[in-house]
């Protein structure tokens, strides 16, 4: 699956990182780095990380398995 | 049929048949194609990419990536959305005929288009001596191959790696480094780190960071050349205080260079500093006419803003694409009165040496400094930057939760310096020079950029290319 | 008699179901001025501003005349300013998530599920049960005395402290009435019977180290040093008295809520994932925390056409700014798939909830195993009687028909 964080929006209280620590991780004290293509065995860790952010800052990819082709003519 | 109800009928019949082209495939263009598809956009869409990867996401590159923990190719960006898009990957655009309207690309074919969104973002400026540009071991950081290529170049142990630039960057990179335990060099022109970014007050901060760090930092010295050994691997590089660095992989951390080459003689206003727009996205011709079919966003554009004098602004930051897309989208499906204005109050962030650096406005605009929270010497503190008495910035570090309240200051263009806390107050609350490089002074590290572009005085003579 | 105000109508215990009529009215004035002088905070966007202001203070100390010692959870992680807050916190947080013990919450999952598994194995031959004192009270509090290190025999002496100390705080118009006072009286001895036994696990784990947050926190020589003796009481109790009691109303409120919506208990039974945003729409629609009471401001403020004066106390109401039609389309509609939700039922800024993550993996596998296993829940009465406590406001019983739990 793939997913983006909004680092702008994102104020660093971690609650993606209780709820999905193999996902993501706080490097120091705030900043939160994390795997944007974690493994589809997460969906659900990861889902809960997105519905707890404060701040909803997490996307989440919303075309399972639907990915466009490269088509180049 | 009355005038507002053809108007309507117009905008119905765009949305349904119209043409749209996007050129870029990264975060801005992604989230243009799919605001337009949200905007009720329902005609063929085509998004031309150089690159033959989906778009995806640049700043974990510095990041997770390079730190080995992600691989390079597991950055791609979330669909939020069904887009029905023709994509064009691994085809570069190579010219714009505006008259034609059609978009040349490098395998020779012609898209038409009848709204064109330019999204072609920028590139990493190269060493500029091609020769040893060319060593084995010298590497730039913008793409995603890039990342890739230097990652393996970390995860091989090379005995030194030499940072050249101290944008941010350069200072991720070398942050990586000392958390994976190699040594490092980071030679910066300016006084200090982030020196142009956040001017030379926070920069001295950055400065002891990275020496707490054990980055072997050199500061006001330049990289005169790379020197490397019979197999064509770089080995040393002779600095300008005639001192020399020992290292076999080496970054060079330039700043950008917008992708601008392929417009030449398309009669936009497009050079170095980007593509002239307006605030909504419209980008405006070489005389400074706004155009009614090409619009821009992203790193490449260059717009006026109501909070900074209407001075045009390149905001080469994350929010930037993804709000810049999102107007331009909504402008292309639309007619006045429904414009809408990319008024982004900018943000940014990076993550170094384990402390979060935030920020919002611009501080390069601002003359000077405050510090309003927080300890400098701890690394946990928030900073105001002023201009003309009033606020115009504000960086944190380690103290993010704090920076939306200076955000809504500078939104108000509220009173510099802003009003005390009630605690955690820092020791000198004196505001004072920040101290930025002189304007024309190559740091290479702004991500913004400011400039008193007018398009009214350029002439159309004007060339881009050869600069 | 002078017309109470709508923030002293919505502290009137015969309103503690349903103060969300007179919060509307509240928000009529953002920020409002109150006969006593404290100034209410009821809309959404005024309230998550105050949050990040730095010249607010949440330090009942720094207000002016405070009386020190009085407020029980005096000099703990919710009630101190940066710097002192920060550092405190994160020598808490040590021994709870990340950065250090990013897996501490996640790994008690299975046993979490144990508890409430087990609560509901004991309503099988019932009709008719309580939903807070059979399930919503001894669930949580259960977890929280394993998350802290405190014996679970001691949970009806500590639960019988807390109830006398939530009911003695009255913060309306009721304050002054004589039973009231006499609640207020009882409140002190409670509270200092609940240090000194706070205190004596401290010594015992100092002697003996154990499992749980309290022997890793008096014992702990991390990089920030221990907390300082009284400041460790305080939290643990703190930390003992919120770790549960807010759960509690949560879960309760929960059930309560989604029996009275049965289109959304229809959805939740039909697509179970949906408790993932569903909590968060129960913690919007009915928030554990109505408001909070320790924050003034330590300089003028100016915010939505008003001037909140320094020294003045300031109550940032949540439950009111979670209905804030401004900010969340139909707020009185409970809606499990709410679209951007972000609630401040846990609060915002540096005193955003610290046990947020075990509140909500505790609700979330709650509220979903009663309604996977209970049959056919039906409200006994509506609405149930409440408990006196205007701040953490919560049902004081859920009775509910049962035909059966499934296994």
């Amino acid at each position: 699956m793939r997913i983006v964080v909004d680092l702008n929006r994102c104020q660093g209280y971690a609650q993606c990182v209780f709820l999905a620590h193999e996902v993501f991780r706080l490097s120091g004290e705030e900043t939160l780095t994390y795997d944007p293509n974690p493994d589809d065995a997460r969906r659900l860790q990861v889902e809960r990380a997105a519905a707890a952010c404060p701040v909803q800052a997490i996307l989440i990819d919303r075309l399972e398995g639907a990915q466009p082709r490269s088509v180049t003519s | 049929m009355t005038v507002p109800a053809r108007v309507a009928e117009l905008v119905r019949d765009f949305k349904a048949n119209g043409r749209i082209v996007i050129v870029g495939a990264s975060l801005a263009g992604l989230r243009a194609a799919e605001a337009l598809r949200e905007e009720g956009f329902s005609g063929p869409l085509t998004i031309i990419g150089d690159e033959p990867h989906e778009p995806y996401d640049r700043p974990p590159l510095s990041k997770q990536v390079l730190k080995g923990w992600v691989p390079a190719d597991h950055t791609e960006l979330p669909r939020l959305r069904e887009l029905d898009a023709q994509w064009r990957l691994g085809v570069a655009a190579t010219g714009l005929d505006r008259t034609a309207k059609q978009v040349l690309l490098a395998d020779g074919e012609r898209v038409p288009y009848d709204r064109l969104l330019i999204a072609t973002g920028t590139r990493a400026r190269q060493w500029p001596n091609p020769t040893e540009a060319a060593l084995a071991g010298v590497y730039t950081l913008r793409s995603r191959d890039d990342a890739a290529r230097l990652r393996q170049a970390l995860a091989a142990g090379p005995s030194r790696v030499l940072v050249i630039g101290g944008g941010f960057i350069g200072c991720e990179v070398a942050s990586v480094c000392r958390e994976l335990d190699i040594p490092v060099t980071l030679v910066e022109r300016g006084s200090a780190p982030l020196v142009g970014a956040l001017g030379g007050v926070i920069g001295e901060i950055a400065a002891q960071m990275q020496r707490d760090h054990g980055v072997d930092l050199r500061c006001e010295v330049g990289v005169l050349s790379l020197e490397g050994d019979a197999s064509g691997h770089v080995r040393r590089a002779r600095l300008s205080d005639g001192t020399t660095v020992e290292a076999d992989v080496v970054l060079a951390s330039l700043g950008s260079i917008r992708n601008v080459e392929w417009l030449e003689g398309s009669g936009l206003a497009a050079g170095f500093w980007g593509v002239g727009c307006d605030a909504g996205g419209r980008a405006f011709d070489i005389n400074g006419v706004v155009t009614d079919s090409v619009y821009v966003a992203g790193d490449v554009a260059r717009a006026p803003h109501v909070l900074y004098e209407y001075q045009f602004l390149a905001m080469e930051h994350w929010d930037n694409a993804v709000l810049g897309a999102q107007v331009a989208a909504h402008n292309m499906v639309s007619l006045e009165p429904d414009y809408r204005p990319h008024l982004l109050l900018p943000g940014f962030w990076s993550g170094q040496f384990g402390v979060n650096i935030k920020s919002v406005g611009v501080p390069p605009f601002g003359d000077e400094i405050v510090f309003t929270q927080g300890s400098a010497k701890q690394r946990r503190f928030a900073a105001a930057y002023g201009r003309r008495g009033r606020i115009v910035a504000a960086v944190t570090f380690n103290n993010g939760k704090w920076l939306e309240y200076y955000g809504r200051m500078i939104e108000q263009s509220a009173a510099f310096p802003p009003p005390l806390p009630g605690w955690d107050r820092p020791d000198d609350m004196k505001p004072i020079a920040a101290d930025f490089p002189e304007p024309g002074v190559p740091t290479a590290t702004s991500d913004v950029v400011l400039t008193g572009h007018d398009p009214n005085q350029r002439t159309a003579e004007f060339r881009p290319r050869g600069r | 008699m002078v017309q109470e105000t709508p923030w002293q109508q919505a502290l009137r215990n015969a309103n503690r179901a349903n103060p969300y009529p007179f919060y509307e009215e509240m928000r009529k004035t953002p920020v409002s001025r109150q006969p006593d002088g404290t100034y209410v905070v009821s809309t959404y966007r005024e309230l998550v501003e105050l949050l990040h202001d730095p010249r607010v203070s949440s330090d009942t100390r720094k207000r002016p005349g405070a009386i020190p010692g009085v407020d029980p959870f005096e000099a703990t992680i919710i009630t101190e300013d940066p710097s002192e807050h920060d550092v405190d916190r994160r020598r808490i947080m040590r021994h709870f998530g990340p950065p250090e013990r990013p897996d501490m919450i996640t790994d008690m999952e299975p046993e979490i599920r144990l508890i409430f598994t087990e609560l509901l194995d004991g309503m099988k031959s019932k009709t008719r049960v309580d939903v807070v004192d059979e399930f919503a009270f001894p669930g949580p509090v259960t977890v929280i005395c394993k998350v802290l290190g405190v014996p679970l025999e001691s949970i009806p002496l500590f639960h019988d402290w807390i109830e006398t100390a939530l009911d003695g705080l009255d913060l309306g118009p009721e304050a002054s009435d004589p039973e009231q006072q006499r609640r207020l009286a009882a409140v002190s001895a409670r509270v200092a019977e609940m240090r000194q036994f706070l205190a004596d696990l401290f010594d015992q784990y100092r002697k003996q180290p154990g499992p749980g947050m309290l022997s890793g926190m008096g014992n702990d020589d991390g990089p920030e040093g221990r907390l300082p003796g009284g400041s460790l009481v305080s939290n643990a109790m703190l930390m003992l008295f919120a770790g549960h009691e807010t759960t509690v109303n949560l879960i309760a409120h929960s059930v309560l809520s989604l029996l009275r919506h049965p289109d959304q208990l229809e959805k939740l039974r039909r697509r179970p994932e949906l408790i993932v945003p569903g909590i968060e729409e129960l913690l919007r629609f009915e928030s554990s925390v109505q408001f909070w009471h320790t924050r003034s401001a330590l300089e003028d403020i100016e915010i939505a056409g008003t001037t909140i004066p320094a020294g003045s106390t300031i109550f940032v109401c949540y439950g009111s700014a979670n209905r804030d039609p401004l900010r969340f389309a139909h707020p009185d509609k409970l809606d499990l798939e709410r679209p951007d939700n972000q609630h401040v039922g846990f609060s915002q800024g540096i005193h955003y909830c610290f046990g947020a993550p075990l509140a909500r993996l505790e609700v979330q596998i709650a509220v979903s195993e009663f309604f996977r296993r209970v049959q056919n829940p039906r409200l006994v009465e509506d609405p149930p009687p409440y408990r006196h406590n205007q701040i953490f406001r919560g049902p004081r019983h859920v009775l509910v028909d049962i035909d059966g739990i499934r296994d």
